[in-house]
């Protein structure tokens, strides 16, 4: 018996009892590799390759589309990218929460905007054409400076102390932009119009961009030269002082780094970017405008940072695709059909992720989900006609399947309405329930979305666009709180 | 190397060093006992630049330090392991270390390998977290992190906190391998035991003040302090 049994390989030296060597810890290597595999694969590719995954965004241009199109998907993801690379410098290397970013934008576009046009106002005459590379570089400057001057002042205040001040500057920068403006430099409300497109002059010749794709491709060659120094940064020894000072500011105090200095530094980098940003935004926009540069800006960009993951490159690029994406399809003047696509998408997303864990239950739930849509329309049908007379709103390819499996009723407002309520409530419940009890619950939800949706939120998707954002951002906290492309926290043992 | 005189020191209104006098010479192994609240942790404070003593002055390498920040002493050769060890647990070991080089651009390939040499299990593990460590293992990043500035003055803040009793004697096995190779260290600790047993001189403090001090032998025969420490 003791012949044919295999000799016994020799214990690897980490599996073994050592003073010193925590077994679970020197495991851990192993238990990595059995995660999956994309996302390991992800992890090893080299920045170059990541950064080889932007090509898709090469061919933009190239594709059929509208100018309207390329201005309202293709410009405002890149500027919200660039925007939120910005912001992460701020938020998710220093880890300062800064409200009031949005500002920088501001100072950035109306900078610009002085320096490249006619302005007449109040009496008084601006007239500067400079050079685009000049205006663009003062504004990113003066930015950097105002950056700076906020940081210093507010040094001493760490956490939500350093988020009210910022935020009040925010606020005091729209105030200054609409109002307390005697010099007519910015116009108030109506804010300064009628700018040049980036026109550099260098060496006696000029070179204008001036089209929707012309801006495409220079904001698209921004993106990628922030992309590049972030990345040098981030991996620099500045970058990792940044981490350190984040994650633990005595104990990087302790190791010599000038803590506060390297806070500003970060607070003015994101100043800088957030100029460029602001700088091309209104050359393309032909106009900065103090609407331009609100609350709902700031938020928008927030929500880049934390769906794409605060402190990861890729991420700020991923969350501005599917934010940008997701709240220009749900604008008013975007055809409802886009909206809707979106919305049934995701539907299905939001169900795949509830039933990710067993592939009985989703079954079971999309085959009664149709079932009870179809037999809850026959049965209204006979019942009571009205209740199925209404039309799809603004038709499309969906039109006759919404039309036999979502009510209609001639006369939906009040219906709609209460519907929408008794939808919230199921949403908490879903929330609450496990196992085959959600199952149960999951099918009259998804009519019930279906029909509020068809009946009411089509008709002002600006709205739902924050609905979504809000559920967005709550489903990420429950299963990804990282974000998209961070990394999950470690915490010290 | 360094030396305190009459430091006083409060937080707020609360007076913690009462007239500190306190000194280590060049290359020796010094140890600051006491108990809970006795100002230990505040003295290392003082000493880096973390608390500024109200009155008082901080010598340290011949020229007074009273007044320069934290990150101009540690620039001088100052270096310590913090109390909790406070690693950057999302960084890797060798992020780690290098941010203890800060201030000397991340470190020569000399101080790479003193560290490495004198703890080849950092080498082993320069990929992984600092997180996911045991705590043996991060007790020796925080020591190879202040070692990569080239300390003249290795500060320690109680590195027997929290491990294991043979850890504890393996740590400072190592702390006396580190002072042998001529760095000045001052340990503060609650283990007397163990520190006077490597210390060349030690001091007592109580509320704030120095109530004994005297060469480590001499401590360790002390009626008072065997009856106050050792609980014998």
């Amino acid at each position: 018996m003791a012949d044919t049994s295999p000799p016994t390989p020799e214990p690897p030296a980490a599996a073994t009892a050592q003073i010193g060597v925590d077994s679970w810890v020197s495991e851990e290597d192993q238990r990595r590799e059995g995660r999956k595999w994309l996302g390991r694969t992800w992890e090893r590719l080299p920045p170059a390759g990541k950064l080889a995954l932007l090509t898709p965004a090469i061919a933009v241009p190239f594709l059929p589309l509208s100018e309207a199109n390329i201005y309202n998907y293709g410009l405002f993801i890149l500027i919200y990218a660039l925007l939120a690379l910005g912001l992460n410098v701020v938020v998710g290397f220093a880890g300062l929460l800064d409200l009031g970013y949005v500002a920088f934008f501001g100072f950035g576009a109306y900078i610009y905007a002085f320096l490249s046009g006619t302005h007449h106002e109040k009496g008084h005459v601006y007239t500067h054409h400079w050079a685009a590379q000049w205006s663009i570089l003062t504004a990113v400057v003066m930015c950097a400076v105002i950056g700076l001057f906020l940081g210093s002042s507010s040094r001493r205040l760490l956490g939500d102390y350093l988020a009210i001040v910022t935020l009040f500057f925010g606020q005091a920068f729209v105030v200054f932009t609409n109002s307390a403006d005697p010099y007519g430099i910015t116009n108030g409300s109506n804010g300064l119009g009628n700018i040049d497109p980036l026109r550099f002059f260098a060496f006696g010749a000029s070179f204008t961009v001036s089209s929707t794709r012309g801006y495409y491709w220079f904001l698209f060659g921004c993106v990628i030269v922030v992309l590049i120094v972030l990345h040098l940064l981030s991996e620099s020894r500045t970058g990792r002082a940044w981490k350190a000072s984040r994650e633990d500011p005595l104990a990087a105090e302790m190791m010599g780094m000038p803590v506060n200095r390297l806070k500003i530094m970060a607070f003015s980098f994101g100043a800088a970017i957030a100029g460029l940003a602001g700088s091309v935004f209104a050359a393309a926009q032909t106009g900065a405008f103090p609407q331009n540069f609100g609350t709902q800006v700031l938020i928008l960009i927030y929500a880049v940072v934390i769906l794409g993951g605060t402190g990861s490159l890729t991420g700020m690029l991923a969350g501005a695709t599917a934010i940008i994406v997701s709240f220009q399809v749900l604008d008013s003047t975007s055809p409802p059909n886009n909206a809707r696509t979106l919305f049934y998408l995701s539907l299905v997303v939001g169900v795949v992720v509830i039933f990710k864990k067993s592939r009985a239950q989703m079954a079971v739930a999309v085959a009664s989900t149709v079932a009870l849509g179809f037999a809850l329309h026959a049965i209204v049908h006979e019942v009571w006609p009205r209740g199925t007379s209404g039309q799809v709103t603004s038709g499309g390819y969906l039109t006759g399947a919404i039309k036999h499996w979502v009510l209609l009723p001639t006369n939906p407002n009040r219906l709609a309405v209460y519907g929408y309520l008794a939808l919230i409530v199921l949403v908490i419940t879903i929330v609450q329930l496990k196992g085959w009890w959600r199952v149960a619950v999951v099918p009259p939800t998804i009519v019930l979305t279906a029909f509020v949706w068809e009946n009411l939120l089509i008709q002002q998707p600006a709205v739902t666009r924050y609905v979504l954002f809000g559920v967005l951002l709550i489903a990420l906290m429950a299963t990804r709180p990282q974000g998209l492309f961070g990394t999950a926290k470690v915490e010290i043992a | 190397m360094l030396k305190l005189d009459g430091v006083d020191t409060y937080y707020g209104p609360i007076h913690i060093l009462q007239k500190l006098e306190l000194e280590v010479g060049s290359g020796e192994l010094v140890c600051l006992l006491g108990g809970n609240a006795s100002g230990k942790s505040t003295t290392l404070k003082t000493v880096l630049g973390i608390v500024k003593p109200r009155s008082g002055s901080v010598e340290f390498d011949g020229e007074d330090v009273t007044g320069r920040p934290t990150s101009y002493r540690i620039g001088k050769g100052m270096a310590i392991v913090p109390e909790n060890r406070r690693l950057f647990a999302p960084m890797s070991v060798r992020e780690n270390l290098e941010m203890g080089a800060y201030l000397h651009g991340g470190g020569t390939k000399e101080d790479w390998d003193r560290v490495y040499t004198l703890f080849p299990l950092l080498h082993e593990r320069r990929a992984q977290l600092a997180g996911t460590l045991s705590g043996g293992e991060q007790q020796m990043v925080a020591m190879g992190r202040a070692l990569m500035s080239r300390p003249k003055l290795l500060l320690m803040d109680e590195p027997s906190m929290g491990l294991a009793p043979i850890l504890v004697e393996k740590n400072f096995e190592i702390i006396q391998q580190v002072h042998e190779s001529g760095v000045a260290i001052l340990v503060v600790e609650q283990n007397a035991n163990v520190s006077l047993a490597i210390a060349d001189r030690g001091y007592v403090l109580q509320t704030g003040r120095v109530v004994l001090s005297g060469p480590a032998a001499e401590l360790l025969r002390h009626e008072d302090l065997r009856k106050a420490y050792l609980g014998r």
